[in-house]
């Protein structure tokens, strides 16, 4: 943690109510999210238990399975998922727009245009907490290679037909929540944690309950007693006042209502009563329905809490990532490619990685320059400094055949940048990219002499607008504001020796 | 060093060092293996061994890439290969907003270009993996030579490995690994993960590969040797190629007064450490035991009353060498983050010290001093993190003196380390890393604490 | 739960077991369980804790007690499939897990050698159990080396000197191989899913594993005083120079192998899979952490004689506790301690970072007053009001 994110927990503190952690916010939210909070059972691996779901926030779908541990109601819970969750994640596949590119071909060198779709919206799902993706991810892997009765050889346990299909989708979406800065598939604790300092530990915001009582304390209480309350809070049969966000239950809940309620289904169940296992099935429903619910309104909640923020500038760009992520992987279904391997092979491994990496360095330049209180921490680190110009002097470069411009402007700075004279800055939030070098600094005074180097145009005289003038509020950092490109890699079946060869 | 082993005596250092050169060499020349690992210890010729295989490589009549981590790793090596051979022309491939380095340039054999096809007839081509990765259209070189190799990360090998047929792979296995600025839990485990290190990756693929090892310390005095190897390389052994009475470092007496701005009595403090660091090779300066932030005014002032006295008093090493000053040149101070090497530059500079290397553990990575001066990284810490108790951060900054090391630091870090939670993940299928950081800092500490000087 | 009653009858207690269980109270003690094992590695450096787990003192209902009920519950279901995973292993007097730790652990040549898998009395007290396990232990050494059996120890019991007070500790089982090496397995309910598990799971198995291994080869050195054994069994080797930390030990207690097997529910089945894990770090690092332990008689000084936990649990505040939000995963008492750490303003409840970040600075109220001025946290302050103001 940064000593800025420090200082706002103390605030926190002192104010008894969570305190600003940014000034925009730096992830998409969807017109039309689809919210789920899943529930796990107990001791298995990836079974469901029971889920709230759908982009309607008045009306919630419930899912259940009344017996974790029954293969068919399992596989029954995952069907009507993938009936409630495909034809969101569907519709956005329809509507597209054109992108037109220059291609090269590798082989001729001939150049043709290529005409690529791009979606113009993706999904976007949004669960409590990183254990709801974690959890979907599990749903994936466990149904993505499922065999169904449509296959030529089904197997003796077939799923329903439209289950792999989800697998592969909750596999490329739990997949996609880990590349920095997308949205496709957002948790919110980590979301709003993002966005807001409480007065406790980062440990502790993981309980969407008490994050949501320091963001948004009931009136009256403070941070601290709204959070304990909803942590520890029970009533008069020993369950919690707030139900924990999933996927776990609590263990209460589990031995004092969930147990008995499951041993009475079993036994309607075994005695081949129907009516009476569907009575016992809806008192599960109604347990479940009564735990989910207190959640469902906190996501709702905090997706409300989210869209206050006006969005940062570079959101809407970054989503066009998630866009084409989304087109992609449309495309791969429809071609009717196998499901996802098990494990990535050495190239594609190497691939995700640099994604990854370099949407890292992506979002955090992104959100220094889109929010004063993201380049405060570079600032105080001094790997950035912002101030007044106090001072511009034009000079040039005359060391070539034509002289080139190369103006000496002086910023007054309260901050301290770990930068000595020969050192290169780069200027946030100027018309263009724009790098210079420190010529000489007055480190009491506060006064640093920059050579500015470059997008200033072709001329001898600066480009109207590129200089910065006396008087101007301007930043630089003493890093790149772009990422790097990622190089290339060998195509799998060029795997070399190295890692094996390529894979079999 | 004698090239003739006795078989009745034991082996002299010069001999087993001899010995590992040449399964070394007839290895990469001849083995049966694409690939030929070579674990080398702190100072144990790792650079000599580079030279010397490159030329032998050459020699064959084939052409030879060198694949190195940084720039100026990349302009070092281009600049011994010239020294060795002025003879031999060595092409300097680099960025265009990397310019080689003129202590490269200045050589008549060498050829700087961005473009590995200007260079591709030379016999011997140098760059960083990340410049390697980008030269494409060019079949592929008979021989490789990967330095620092275990500071590679494997998908920077991925990206390389189509560019040579055979490969040596030369390294400390005990200095910082590569690290990913995002989490890569996906692929723990796995063999290709690309996240580790390339030689943790060719020899999970490779497992006909085994590595050998550079057995003895040329850099390392025998005051020093033992000490990291126990601590840093319990599986790995090696040993100091010179005796406890070849090295000596000679300091002035400590009259001259102290300049303005040193406390006298941490001037006192910092000559009495440092007559202990001569007469011990280790010198422990401990500071009052206190919480504070990470530029501990008081620390850094000790680091640089220590590096002030040292260049005041004017220390004389020597050695097997010969006999040298040790001036500013030879004298490094080592930190674990950058804030505090800014603050003991400007502590520094404050009492007009100038042109002594301070950096952090990360860039002092295959340097070599006469004396070294550490802050401890976990010098007045409330916790230790895992950064703080890397075992590489600690082994590199423990290893990069020839004569003698002063470590600054609060008292109480024993007990810190005692309230530290050992929570440490584990992953199955990954081979873990030794030894133990907080293990380590803790041998560490025990040996040093026979040398403690405290101030105040 | 491994609930179990010190015997009072066959050896008279030490000064300082009296003490402790006067501590105690009528409760029963503990054993050095998973969790007061996962608890002592959070946190090493909290006395409270120290004392209570050398009491074996049962946190949780003390916790209750105190009115800071801990969340530890675990769900029926859990314990259910827990249970069931366990006792198919161990059905047919371990036939599954025999067959397993056959295919795992033994080569191939031995495919015939039988195996024993004693009675080691579970239903007796701790005293009478860790006297059988010894025994066991030395029959299992000689039915290896006569080349006649492996042996599968089934909930075995070894005592461990922890800070200067004798704790009992539960492995799942032991191995003697036909080579004479002994290896500690450990069974978990979480799956190893396509070959990889939950790493801090996975670590903290690896820990308790290494204190089982330290405890084992306590015993073995206890065994080789008692008869010394002129052999060293085959394969053990001392990797390491003497001193080292990574060294095995000499005699006897040498034939533990630093290497113990997990046993865990495979992918989304029932089904048992096996995976070695290297204890080789944890060991060093466990066994350098015994060695430096406070003793427990030190830190019982901050407590009057007479305290007793079940009549006055609030006794327990006497002892320092070293609160951070990671003992809330860890132990029963987190609440309890939480609460008097942000009574007191304590910056560690922020995060065990922040302590990094304010160096001196050790509670919220010193830190904000710090904005005021001064170095970084003043120049913090400035930037953030000026990011706010925009």
């Amino acid at each position: 943690m940064s000593l800025l994110t420090t200082l706002a927990r103390l605030e926190a503190v002192r104010a008894g109510v969570a305190q600003p952690l940014a000034t925009v916010r730096h992830r998409h939210v969807s017109e039309r999210p689809f919210a789920l909070v899943p529930l796990a059972a107990a001791g298995e691996t990836g079974a469901p238990l029971a889920m709230l779901l759908g982009s309607d926030r008045e009306h919630p779908r419930l899912l259940t399975v009344p017996q974790p541990l029954d293969r068919d109601l399992r596989f029954a819970f995952l069907a009507r998922l993938g009936d409630e969750l495909l034809p969101y994640l569907e519709s956005f596949g329809g509507d597209v727009e054109l992108l037109e590119r220059n291609v090269k071909d590798p082989e001729s060198g001939e150049k043709t245009v290529e005409v690529r779709e791009l979606c113009a919206d993706a999904p976007q799902l949004i669960v409590p907490n990183p254990g709801g993706v974690e959890l979907l991810g599990l749903f994936g892997r466990s149904t993505r290679f499922r065999r169904t009765a449509e296959d030529p050889d089904p197997g003796p346990y077939p799923a329903p037909a439209r289950v792999p299909l989800l697998g592969r989708w909750l596999t490329h979406l739990s997949e996609r929540a880990n590349v920095p800065g997308s949205s496709m598939l957002l948790p919110l604790t980590s979301t709003l944690a993002r966005h807001w300092a409480t007065g406790q530990s980062s440990l502790e915001d993981a309980h969407l309950g008490a994050l949501l009582a320091w963001i948004a304390p009931p009136e009256g209480s403070r941070g601290e007693q709204a959070a304990s309350r909803a942590e520890n809070g029970r009533d008069e049969r020993g369950q919690l006042l707030v139900p924990p966000a999933g996927p776990a239950t609590d263990p209460d809940f589990d031995s004092l209502l969930l147990a008995p309620a499951v041993t009475r289904y079993d036994a309607a169940r075994s005695a081949q009563d129907e009516p009476l296992t569907r009575a016992r099935a809806e008192e599960i429903e109604a347990l479940l329905r009564s735990v989910l619910l207190p959640v469902w309104h906190q996501v709702w909640q905090g997706i409300d809490l989210l869209r206050e923020l006006p969005p940062a500038a570079h959101v809407v760009e970054r989503w066009e990532g998630d866009r084409w992520s989304y087109t992609g992987h449309r495309d791969r279904v429809a071609a009717g490619e196998p499901p996802q391997p098990l494990h990535d092979d050495a190239v594609t491994a190497a691939r995700k990685l640099a994604q990854r990496e370099r949407e890292q360095v992506r979002v955090d330049l992104e959100e220094a320059l889109d929010d004063p209180l993201a380049m405060a921490e570079h600032r105080l680190a001094g790997q950035a400094f912002a101030g007044e110009v106090v001072e511009v002097q034009p000079d040039y470069d005359t060391s070539g055949r034509s002289p080139k411009p190369r103006p000496l402007v002086t910023v007054r700075t309260e901050d301290r940048p770990h930068l000595d004279p020969g050192g290169e800055v780069h200027r946030a939030g100027g018309p263009s990219t724009q790098r210079a070098e420190l010529a000489w600094l007055d480190a009491e005074a506060g006064l640093l002499t920059l050579r500015l180097l470059s997008g200033m145009g072709r001329k001898k005289e600066p480009e109207p607008g590129s200089v910065p003038e006396q008087g101007e509020q301007v930043c630089f950092t003493l890093f790149e504001l772009s990422a790097r490109q990622s190089a290339p890699l060998p195509d799998p079946e060029d795997t070399p020796w190295t890692h094996g060869g390529p894979p079999q | 060093m004698s090239t003739h082993p006795s078989p009745a005596a034991a082996p002299t250092p010069g001999e087993q060092a001899d010995a590992a050169v040449a399964a070394i060499l007839a290895s990469a020349l001849h083995g049966g293996e694409r690939g030929t690992v070579v674990d080398s210890p702190p100072g144990a010729g790792k650079s000599t061994l580079v030279v010397r295989a490159a030329r032998e490589l050459v020699a064959t009549g084939e052409r030879l890439m060198i694949v190195a981590q940084t720039n100026s790793q990349v302009d070092d090596l281009v600049d011994r290969l010239a020294q060795a051979d002025a003879g031999l022309a060595v092409g300097r491939l680099h960025g265009s907003d990397a310019l080689p380095s003129e202590i490269a340039t200045r050589h008549a054999g060498v050829v700087a270009s961005t473009k590995a096809a200007d260079l591709r007839e030379l016999p011997v081509v140098v760059a960083t993996a990340a410049k390697w990765q980008w030269v494409r259209d060019t079949d592929p070189w008979h021989h490789a030579i990967v330095d620092e190799a275990y500071q590679m990360r494997s998908d920077a090998l991925l990206a390389v490995a189509r560019l040579f047929e055979r490969a040596l792979f030369v390294g400390d296995p005990g200095q910082l690994d590569p690290f990913s600025i995002v989490g890569t839990d996906d692929w723990a485990g796995l063999h290709h993960d690309p996240s580790q290190s390339a030689v943790v990756t060719l020899l999970a693929h490779n497992p006909g590969i085994v590595p050998h090892r550079l057995p003895v310390s040329w850099r390392l005095p025998a005051s020093a040797a033992p000490l990291i190897s126990d601590a840093f390389y319990p599986f790995t052994p090696f040993r100091a190629g010179t005796e406890s009475g070849d090295r000596l470092l000679g300091l002035g007496p400590a009259t001259p007064p102290p300049p303005a701005g040193l406390a006298p009595g941490l001037a006192r403090a910092a000559d009495e450490v440092l007559d202990v660091a001569a007469e011990s090779g280790w010198g422990l300066l401990e500071l009052p035991a206190r919480l504070t932030v990470r530029t501990d005014p008081e620390a850094v002032a000790a680091v640089a009353a220590v590096v002030a006295r040292l260049l005041a008093r004017g220390g004389e090493a020597r050695s097997e060498r010969g006999t040298a000053p040790v001036d500013a040149e030879r004298i490094a101070v080592g930190t674990a983050h950058r804030d505090q090497a800014a603050a003991v530059r400007a502590a520094l500079a404050a009492l007009g010290v100038t042109g002594v290397t301070v950096d952090t553990a990360n860039r002092l990575q295959g340097r070599e001093y006469d004396v070294t001066v550490v802050l401890h990284p976990l010098s007045g810490r409330p916790d230790a993190t895992a950064f703080h108790l890397e075992t590489g951060r600690l082994c590199v900054l423990a290893s990069r003196h020839r004569h003698a090391c002063v470590v600054v630091t609060r008292a109480g870090i024993p007990e810190l380390l005692d309230a530290h939670p050992a929570t440490e993940p584990v992953q199955l299928g990954v081979v873990s890393k030794f030894p133990d950081g907080w293990e380590a800092n803790h041998a560490v500490l025990e040996h040093l604490r026979r040398h403690r000087v405290p101030v105040g | 739960m491994n609930h179990s009653t010190h015997p009072r009858v066959d050896q008279p207690l030490t000064p300082l077991e009296a003490r402790l269980a006067a501590l105690r109270g009528d409760a029963a003690a503990r054993s050095m369980d998973a969790r007061a094992l996962a608890a002592l590695a959070a946190n090493p450096g909290c006395d409270r804790r120290a004392v209570l787990d050398a009491a074996g003192v049962d946190k949780a209902s003390l916790a209750a007690r105190l009115g800071s009920p801990a969340a530890f519950g675990q769900s029926p279901f859990a314990i259910t499939r827990g249970l069931v995973f366990e006792r198919r292993l161990r059905a047919d007097r371990c036939a599954e897990l025999v067959a397993l730790l056959r295919s795992e652990l033994l080569p191939e040549a031995s495919a015939q050698t039988p195996v024993e898998v004693p009675d080691l009395l579970p239903s007796e007290g701790p005293a009478v159990r860790a006297a059988r396990t010894r025994v066991a232990l030395s029959e299992a050494a000689a039915a290896a080396s006569a080349g006649r059996a492996w042996t599968l120890l089934d909930r075995p019991l070894l005592r461990l000197d922890v800070a200067g007070s004798s704790v009992s500790l539960e492995p799942d089982a032991i191995v003697v191989g036909p080579d004479g090496r002994w290896t500690v397995v450990e069974i978990k309910s979480f799956p190893i899913l396509d070959g990889s598990a939950d790493p801090t799971k996975v670590g903290a198995a690896a820990r308790q594993a290494a204190v089982y291994v330290l405890a084992l080869r306590a015993t073995a050195s206890a065994l080789d005083a008692a008869a010394p054994s002129a052999v060293r069994p085959a394969g053990a080797s001392g990797a390491g120079k003497p001193g080292s930390p990574y060294v095995e030990p000499e005699g006897l207690a040498g034939a533990v192998r630093t290497t113990g097997l997990l046993v865990c529910p495979r992918d989304f089945s029932n089904v048992a899979v096996a995976a070695p894990l290297d204890l080789r770090k944890q060991l060093a690092v466990t066994r350098r952490q015994l060695v430096r332990m406070t003793r427990i008689e030190t830190l019982l000084a901050a407590l009057p004689e007479t305290a007793r936990l079940d009549e006055a649990p609030e006794a327990v505040d006497a002892l320092a506790h070293a609160y951070t939000p990671d003992c809330l995963a860890a132990c029963e008492l987190s609440f309890h301690c939480r609460t008097q750490a942000r009574a007191a303003g304590a910056v560690e409840t922020l995060g065990r970072g922040v302590r990094g970040e304010l160096g001196s600075l050790t509670t919220v109220e010193a830190a904000l007053a710090a904005t005021g001025e001064g170095e970084a946290l003043a120049r913090a302050a400035r930037l953030r009001e000026e990011a706010l103001a925009r």
